[in-house]
């Protein structure tokens, strides 16, 4: 039976030759994800399960980064009760403060997480390492709890929408703008409990940076996974930095799919979503006068090397506006120090930014560039729910990297060209 | 058991940063979290929720984050049951695994109105609108589910599994 890269990887991990949509299947995850905000909750329940220890003590990842370094004493309680599970439990990938990063910039940049997995995160954006090829999902802390008991999880195979993007991408255009524009056709419930996946001669140019951020968002489509196939990118990626084993599955010719878009991107110009949804999107040449408080670069959709290369190629030589705080946040310690040795963080310093250590910090609203009432930020991140980043009378804009430099030079929401 | 309340009702794509906003986060405490139960949608909702109301919604209930946190606040709130169009697939899966009911039935979205007294009876996924005597029908539960409620939510189904 001809299947989906979403179908073989879900068979494979079900132990069956075949899967179809709608079918309910127990699979094998190859890791499953906690983070500060999600895991005292999965801690909790998995406590009333009645087991010794978790099912595989390399395979259970834990990375507080939502609220760490510690914003404030319940904060600083969720952290210690993940600290102290991983010891009991003698977890091998537990990341300190110091060591740690945001969870799906990390997993990826260390290895955990490579083509071919099956892995559930209690976070909604574990959708992210769909960008390697993996079938990744994100699920309630009650079913981590189940699974760090288990080894295993439930999953309804869902059918599968197909995008083909045509052309290649402008210059300034990347793998947010993708993500947003496509939102902005199919809107926040347009692949609702589907895999999207993500094809085209504009996607085999991609980077694996800009793969990731688009996997990333699927989720704010309504989407269960988004995938892109792995090819030679994804090869030259997982070479040397992947940790375990990993398989490369690719869709047959005549896999069968619920919806197929195809879009021409080669004309694609940057995105800006509105507030107060992602799919509110325009072309940032049409976003008008749009006065901005605050820009934030960063979060597990935006905080990669590329992006703050990107970021800094627009900023050179410029400083940031009197009516701006830019605020940047590396997605690890390992791109912060990347970013200190190419002299960007010095860059980003000199323009008038701050610079932060790596956390999820304004993305959730959590801290670290919180909005009064009124205020309006731009942002890399991947929601502009209302109150998403502060008072629930602030706004949140989404870009890309660029657009959000260019944005912090001019004051106003401004496409990269404005500044050249 | 039969759920008996009143009506809020909400409209589409209610994401779960107005069902609990991450400014409480810091903690999962059911009764802390019910205190901010869909601030940011309607803020005297926490306040003036009956034990056994209902909350009707349009597409798309509970979309965004994965935190269990939103049906936890729901639940801790003293809603009976959700009924909307649709719902955010890791919403959807976190009210089951948690033990919060929700029934997908556009007709009932549709058909009632804000501050309706509504009876649903999960068993039959019937629902009634006394306010207006009419009745809807909301898309049955996959077998699945139903023993996961059955056994009291996922972990007591899973703890069952593990014992046998
Ligand atoms: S950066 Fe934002 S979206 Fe990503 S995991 Fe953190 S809070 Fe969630």
């Amino acid at each position: 039976m001809p299947m989906t890269i979403t179908e073989k990887i879900l068979a494979a991990h079900a132990g069956a030759e075949a899967v179809e949509p709608g079918q309910l299947v127990n699979v094998k995850v190859d890791l499953a994800l906690g983070n500060d905000i999600t895991a005292p909750v999965a801690i909790r329940e998995f406590e009333r399960i009645g087991v010794e220890t978790v099912w595989d003590r390399d395979r259970v990842v834990l990375v507080p980064d939502h609220f760490v370094p510690n914003k404030d004493i319940k904060s600083a309680e969720q952290a210690q009760m993940l600290r102290e599970f991983a010891r009991k439990h003698n977890l091998t990938n537990y990341f300190e403060v110091g060591r740690m990063g945001i969870e799906h910039c990390l997993l990826p940049e260390q290895g955990l997480v490579g083509p071919g997995d099956l892995i559930i995160g209690a976070d909604s954006h574990t959708c992210t390492y769909g960008g390697l090829g993996a079938f990744s999902t994100g699920v309630g802390s009650t079913d981590l709890a189940a699974a760090m008991a288990l080894g295993e999880t439930w999953l309804k195979v869902p059918e599968s929408i197909k995008f083909v993007y045509h052309g290649a991408l402008p210059r300034w255009v990347s793998g947010k703008d993708l993500i947003l524009y496509t939102i902005g056709q199919i809107g926040v419930d347009g692949a609702l409990y589907m895999a999207m996946e993500f094809t085209g001669p504009a996607i085999e140019g991609l980077s694996m940076d800009g793969r990731l951020t688009m996997a990333n968002m699927a989720v704010e489509a309504g989407a269960k996974n988004g995938i892109v196939p792995p090819d030679e990118i994804t090869r030259r990626y997982v070479e040397g930095r992947a940790k375990r084993p990993y398989t490369f599955y690719n869709s047959d010719p005549d896999a069968r799919y619920t919806k197929v878009y195809e879009f021409d991107v080669s004309k694609l110009e940057p995105q800006v979503a509105f507030p107060h949804l992602p799919e509110n999107t325009r072309p940032v040449s049409e976003a008008g006068n749009v006065t901005i408080h605050q820009v934030v670069i960063g979060s597990c959709t935006n905080g990669r090397m590329e992006d703050l290369r990107e970021a800094a190629t627009v900023l050179k030589g410029h400083k940031v506006n009197d009516n701006i705080r830019l605020i940047v946040i590396p997605g690890t310690q390992d791109i912060y120090l990347q970013a200190m040795q190419e002299g960007i963080v010095e860059q980003f310093i000199k323009a008038g930014a701050a610079v932060s250590t790596p956390t999820c910090g304004p993305c959730l609203g959590g801290y670290m560039g919180i909005l009064a009432k009124g205020e309006r930020s731009l942002a890399t991140t991947n929601r502009n729910f209302v109150g998403r980043m502060g008072d629930p009378e602030s706004e949140v804009y989404l870009c890309n990297p660029a657009v959000a430099a260019a944005s912090a030079v001019l004051g106003r929401i401004a496409a990269p060209w404005e500044v050249e | 058991m039969t759920i008996h309340g009143k009506a809020w009702k909400f409209g589409a794509d209610v994401d779960t940063d107005a069902i609990i906003p991450a400014r409480y986060l810091n903690t999962s405490d059911p009764a802390e979290l019910a205190k901010h139960c869909m601030e940011d949608a309607d803020p005297e909702f926490a306040t003036k929720v009956k034990i056994g109301d209902v909350i009707v919604a349009d597409k798309n209930f509970g979309c965004g984050s994965s935190r269990e946190h939103a049906p936890i606040a729901i639940k801790a709130a003293g809603v009976g049951c959700i009924i909307a169009k649709s719902y955010a697939r890791i919403f959807y899966r976190n009210a089951f695994n948690i033990g919060l009911l929700i029934f997908e039935s556009p007709e009932a979205a549709d058909g009632i109105k804000d501050g309706d007294e509504v009876s649903v009876d999960p068993g039959q996924g019937l629902i009634k609108n006394l306010t207006r005597g009419e009745e809807y029908r909301a898309t049955p539960v996959p077998e699945f589910m139903q023993q996961i409620i059955a056994a009291g939510g996922l972990i007591d189904y899973v703890s069952e599994r593990l014992k046998k």
